[in-house]
């Protein structure tokens, strides 16, 4: 655990994060800036995965393992989302959340 | 770490955006430095840092122009979001100012021969299953995302393919 930081302040900075993801994933127009609001979202579950892990049960691994899996998934979702966003451009020429009303051309 | 998160969802121009989320990766991984989880910050420096933001800058470059102004929500509809994303926190902040935590007093270290040790155990909270399944599932989306990136070419490829077939029989 950090010396002299307590579990309550760091829950409070992984759910202001959290929130200002969502702010991002509902307010932007744009699909790479709704992916990078979507991880901040997962950034924000991770630490928060990872710090009740440290400060409650110490002795338990857990709270890493599912972290590890969660940016495993993390990585294997944007590849995906970014490589049908270029696919995307390239059939409509344009990335607005507007715009992309078909899924197959 | 919070003004670069406020900074990557409001700023108008694409790849500060991407900049400013750098930033932020970073700070999350210096939280996992501080409570000596030193793997796992390794983890997200490299995945993160290294993998998320350069395909991220990829396609930003691909897709874009670097001049190109974002375009911007309504007003009323971010203030609206904004004032919901507020009662969120609150609602989160209390529910979790009215939960008593049992914090333990440890400087436990995690080696990361322990943390390879139970992710690749098959007794009792071993967590081998999970891990194969997430190497295969690794293995799909690496797969998909390259047939998807490549689209037509490769589809047209096998037209032909199957229109030459057709001619031959």
């Amino acid at each position: 655990m950090i010396e002299g930081v307590s579990i309550y302040e760091i829950l409070t900075l992984t759910s202001i994060l959290f929130f200002i993801g969502v702010y991002g994933f509902v307010t932007r127009k744009n699909l790479i800036s709704v992916l990078i609001s979507i991880e901040l979202i997962l950034n924000a579950s991770v630490i928060n995965f990872v710090v009740i892990n440290k400060y409650v049960y110490p002795e338990m691994l857990q709270g890493v393992y599912v972290s590890i899996f969660i940016i495993a998934i993390a990585a294997a979702e944007t590849a995906l989302a970014v490589s049908i966003i270029i696919n995307l451009y390239r059939q409509i020429n344009s990335v607005e959340v507007k715009d992309t009303e078909i899924m197959k051309h | 770490m919070i003004g670069s998160a406020i900074a990557s969802v409001s700023s108008r121009k694409m790849l500060r955006t991407v900049i400013y989320l750098l930033f932020v990766l970073a700070g999350v991984a210096g939280i996992f430095f501080l409570i000596d989880y030193n793997f796992l910050a390794a983890v997200q420096l490299t995945v993160y840092g290294g993998g998320v933001i350069v395909l991220m800058i990829f396609s930003v470059l691909l897709v874009h122009h670097i001049e190109m102004k974002l375009e911007l929500a309504k007003l009323s509809k971010r203030l609206v979001t904004a004032l919901l994303c507020i009662l969120g926190i609150a609602v989160f902040l209390s529910a979790i100012y009215s939960y008593d935590f049992e914090v333990v007093n440890n400087d436990i270290t995690t080696t990361t021969a322990d943390i390879g040790t139970g992710l690749l155990s098959y007794e009792a909270g071993g967590f081998i299953l999970p891990f194969e399944v997430i190497s295969v599932l690794l293995l799909a989306a690496m797969i998909g995302a390259i047939i998807i990136a490549k689209g037509k070419k490769l589809a047209y490829k096998r037209q032909d393919l199957e229109d030459e077939t057709l001619e031959n029989k």
